[in-house]
């Protein structure tokens, strides 16, 4: 009833409605981007080096980790899961390469694919307590958050990895970081580009396809949109979802070989907002094009418009306990823009 | 005086009308049953009793006092209570079966603010006397049988002091047993002076039950029958027909089956029975909701296991352990509701016309993973051509359709791709006139493969069938030809 009552209402007053739902909309798909561009001109004016390239470089350096981390989740929230693990994993890969290279001495070429496969692990068991368990989404991969947490503490007794690390049983560890993994982390490419902004591009550009413009990513968005109608569509939710998890558990722990390189040490305290901005990176691309819902591209933007305002704000002094602040209060007003402004428009 | 006077009441839905004019009397101490066909208007009326709709024009009385809920509860303070056919909202899981008997007490405040479990079994067992008969009280009312729910809602509405109890398809979703237990309450508590009205199709319940029978179609009472009903005549009123007069062009089956069922079980313990298809044969199985229609198309379609029987495709063995099974050997199906069983969100990725379509047959259009080329879009003009879809293209949102335009697109997402055998299950909900007409019509266009379509309506079955099979109880009827399409009770 109340649908019939409304439609005739807009039916009235139809050509203003229109031209308003219109601008509506305009603002609502460039919102994101406007105020990105009022930042960057901002700071520009307020701080002349903030444009300059190392600082820009810098900034997406920053938000690299947190970007890629987002992605995962992005692809779990498609899926219409949410993996709130990714954090943990992260940290615990930081310690888990740290481990194999100081504890077990082993190069490069071992540790990446090992910690990769560890992350790889993570999602398929929080795939099997959603998919086979299941134990709502939240729930699972909160449950192995905390698991992880507290494993990744066990073989160390508690301790930070570096090299010359005390081994619980008292003997010394004698394995150092690999050269060629520190410059995952360290290097650039032509001298300008950091190495972890070009794999954040390279698993940005990777992920984009899949999820938009593939066969696997229709399905994804459709087990997230409706699972029962991809059911009876003949595909495997279950094989979709554990591919989610297992992408971003993936991702997870690529982020946290990208810490590690960078740190060069295994610290326990690693990754500690990482779940948060990760989260709230996909959650403000969903504002971004007002597409509504979680996208690659609009994770990318988030972490990095959450970066800029970030490292703006730092450079114009602002003390560096008020960015948790400045973080929810940008997620705040990206969720109000997604769903207040959208709600009339249909 | 009758206690419910109905008189002259009309309700429109926009240019719909749902109720044109409806006069119904209602007496203490008496069983009516409300027939009619889906959109004759008794849901409408049900819900302007119950207080969830007004009526546009008309009154009701009330023991002679002028009735007019704004909402259910007011109508239950006014004595008329409502048990709708879903009844999961009657209580809720965590919450024991006691509990849900005295959810009205808790709800508007009369039982006391402290509660412990003694009291509240006392007072639950109270209601329960009162109604006459009995519950497991302690059980958590998740785990409660959807008849054992219904007799909470009953209870409930005794304990009110009800004196209109209005049944929505009660038997719909319960076993034969259940059913004979239900009227033996219903029929006690219209000796204790109750007034019941009775909506159901199935004709073994208004048998069992009704002391006359009310027919209802295009929101007009068309008949009233008095015992004992000549059902036959009454079900002829009620779709505005003979029953006698099925599709003119009807097909005989001719040739060796596509598709043959033996020995078939839905259920443990319902009897089997056997059914072949043909090809180009379009057969309707009817029955009332909960019959088990659903139930054999999602088995046919791998989505749900058959408790005993064969069956064979073109002459092979076919068993499929997946719906990708079943679809790969040529089995498809546009399961029913299409919101929840084929359509996205609106604005989700897949929520075009186009995505809608081609959802089940990407692998196929789309070898190589990527989304290129232009096929997707291709069969979707294809398909709005060729159906008659109202739409502005192929990148159309499903949420822009009107609802016979939308099913026309989930009947075009499996008409693509060449089948041996498509399974429609309440393919016409939601659907005008005008659209269920091209919809039969490219059903009934493709004579390569066999199908098989299931409606609560018996109307739309003879409108698109050759042959209608009745299902009761998760078993088939006997399988007769179009021209003698049986009505009675499969017993």
């Amino acid at each position: 009833m109340t649908s019939i009552e409304n439609q005739a209402s807009t039916v009235g007053a139809a050509k203003p409605r229109i031209a308003l739902e219109q601008l509506r909309t305009t603002v609502r798909n460039s919102a994101v981007f406007i105020l990105l561009a009022v930042l960057i001109v901002g700071f520009t004016i307020a701080e002349p080096a903030f444009i300059n390239l190392a600082n820009q470089m810098s900034i997406l350096q920053a938000v690299s980790v947190v970007a890629i981390l987002g992605a995962g989740v992005t692809v779990t929230l498609a899926v219409g899961g949410f993996d709130l693990s990714i954090g943990a994993v992260a940290a615990s890969s930081v310690m888990a390469a740290s481990y194999a290279m100081i504890v077990l001495g082993l190069d490069v070429f071992t540790t990446v694919p090992l910690v990769l496969a560890f992350g790889a692990l993570v999602g398929l068991f929080n795939a099997f307590l959603i998919v086979r368990l299941r134990v709502p989404d939240l729930l699972a991969t909160l449950a192995v958050m905390f698991l992880l947490t507290g494993l990744q503490l066990i073989p160390t007794a508690g301790r930070s990895i570096s090299a010359g690390l005390i081994l619980p049983d008292g003997t010394t560890a004698t394995g150092a970081y690999d050269p060629a993994f520190l410059r995952i982390g360290r290097s650039t490419l032509l001298g300008v580009v950091p190495t972890p902004v070009v794999i954040m591009i390279l698993i940005a550009i990777a992920l984009y396809i899949l999820t938009e413009h593939t066969r696997i990513g229709r399905l994804l968005f459709a087990t997230g949109g409706n699972e029962v109608a991809t059911r009876l569509a003949g595909a495997s939710v279950p094989r979709l979802k554990t591919l989610a998890y297992v992408l971003s558990g993936t991702l997870a722990s690529l982020g946290g070989i990208i810490i590690a390189a960078r740190v060069g040490r295994g610290d326990i305290s690693s990754g500690g907002s990482l779940l948060m901005d990760a989260v709230a990176a996909s959650l403000i691309g969903f504002a971004v094009l007002g597409l509504r819902r979680p996208n690659v591209f609009g994770t990318i933007v988030g972490a990095v418009f959450v970066g800029i305002l970030l490292n703006g704000l730092t450079m114009l002094n602002a003390p560096y306990y008020t960015q948790d602040f400045v973080k929810g209060a940008v997620l705040v007003g990206a969720l109000a823009l997604t769903y207040g402004l959208g709600r009339n428009t249909r | 005086m009758p206690l419910l006077k109905i008189d002259r009441l009309s309700r429109s839905f926009g240019p719909t009308r749902a109720l044109a004019g409806a006069s119904l009397e209602l007496n203490a101490g008496e069983i009516v049953a409300l027939m009619g066909a889906n959109g004759a208007g008794k849901s409408t009326l049900v819900n302007i009793l119950s207080g969830t709709l007004d009526a546009d024009s008309g009154v009701i009385a009330l023991a002679g006092r002028p009735y007019a809920p704004e909402s259910p509860a007011e109508a239950a303070d006014a004595g008329v209570v409502t048990v709708h056919q879903s009844t999961d909202r009657v209580g809720a899981p965590g919450l024991s079966v006691a509990d849900a008997l005295l959810l009205n007490g808790y709800a508007d405040g009369s039982a006391p603010f402290f509660l412990n479990r003694r009291s509240i079994r006392k007072k639950a067992q109270d209601i329960l006397t009162q109604a006459g008969f009995d519950l497991p009280l302690d059980l958590d009312f998740a785990d409660l049988p959807a008849a054992d729910r219904q007799l909470v809602a009953i209870a409930r509405a005794v304990a009110r002091k009800a004196s209109v109890l209005i049944l929505d398809e009660p038997t719909a979703s319960i076993s034969g047993p259940e059913s004979e237990r239900l009227y033996a309450i219903l029929k006690r508590l219209r000796g204790e002076g109750l007034a019941i009205l009775y909506i159901s199709h199935r004709i073994a319940d208004l048998e069992a039950l009704a002391d006359r029978v009310v027919v209802l179609r295009g929101g007009q009472v068309v008949g009233t029958f008095n015992r004992p009903v000549d059902f036959d005549t009454a079900v002829e009123t009620m779709i505005g027909r003979s029953l006698r007069s099925a599709r003119p062009d009807a097909r005989l089956p001719v040739g060796a089956p596509i598709f043959e069922m033996r020995d078939i079980s839905l259920i443990p313990g319902a009897k089997p029975f056997d059914l072949d298809l043909h090809a180009g044969e379009v057969v309707a199985i009817s029955g009332v909701l909960g019959a088990g229609k659903s139930r054999l198309l999602s088995a046919i379609f791998g989505n749900a296991a058959l408790a005993g029987g064969t069956m064979r495709l073109d002459g092979r063995p076919y068993a499929p352990a997946s719906v990708r099974a079943a679809i790969d050997a040529g089995v498809f199906m546009a399961a029913e509701d299409r919101h929840r069983s084929s359509l996205m969100p609106a604005d989700w990725p897949g929520s075009s016309l186009a995505a809608t379509i081609s959802l089940p047959h990407l692998a196929k259009w789309f070898s190589s993973g990527l989304l290129l080329g232009g096929r997707e879009q291709a069969e979707a003009e294809r398909a709005i051509h060729r159906l008659g879809i109202r739409a502005s293209g192929p990148n159309a949102a499903m949420a822009s359709l009107s609802g016979g335009n939308q099913q026309k697109v989930i009947l075009g997402r499996w008409d693509v791709e060449p089948s041996r055998l498509l399974l429609l299950d309440e393919p016409f909900q939601g659907v005008d006139v005008g659209a269920r007409h091209d919809i039969i019509t490219a059903i009934r266009a493709n004579t390569e493969r066999a199908t098989l379509i299931a409606t609560s309506d018996p109307e739309e079955a003879l409108e698109v069938a050759d042959r209608i099979l009745l299902i009761d109880h998760h078993t088939l009827g006997s399988a007769r030809p179009a021209p003698s399409p049986s009505f009675e009770a499969a017993h």
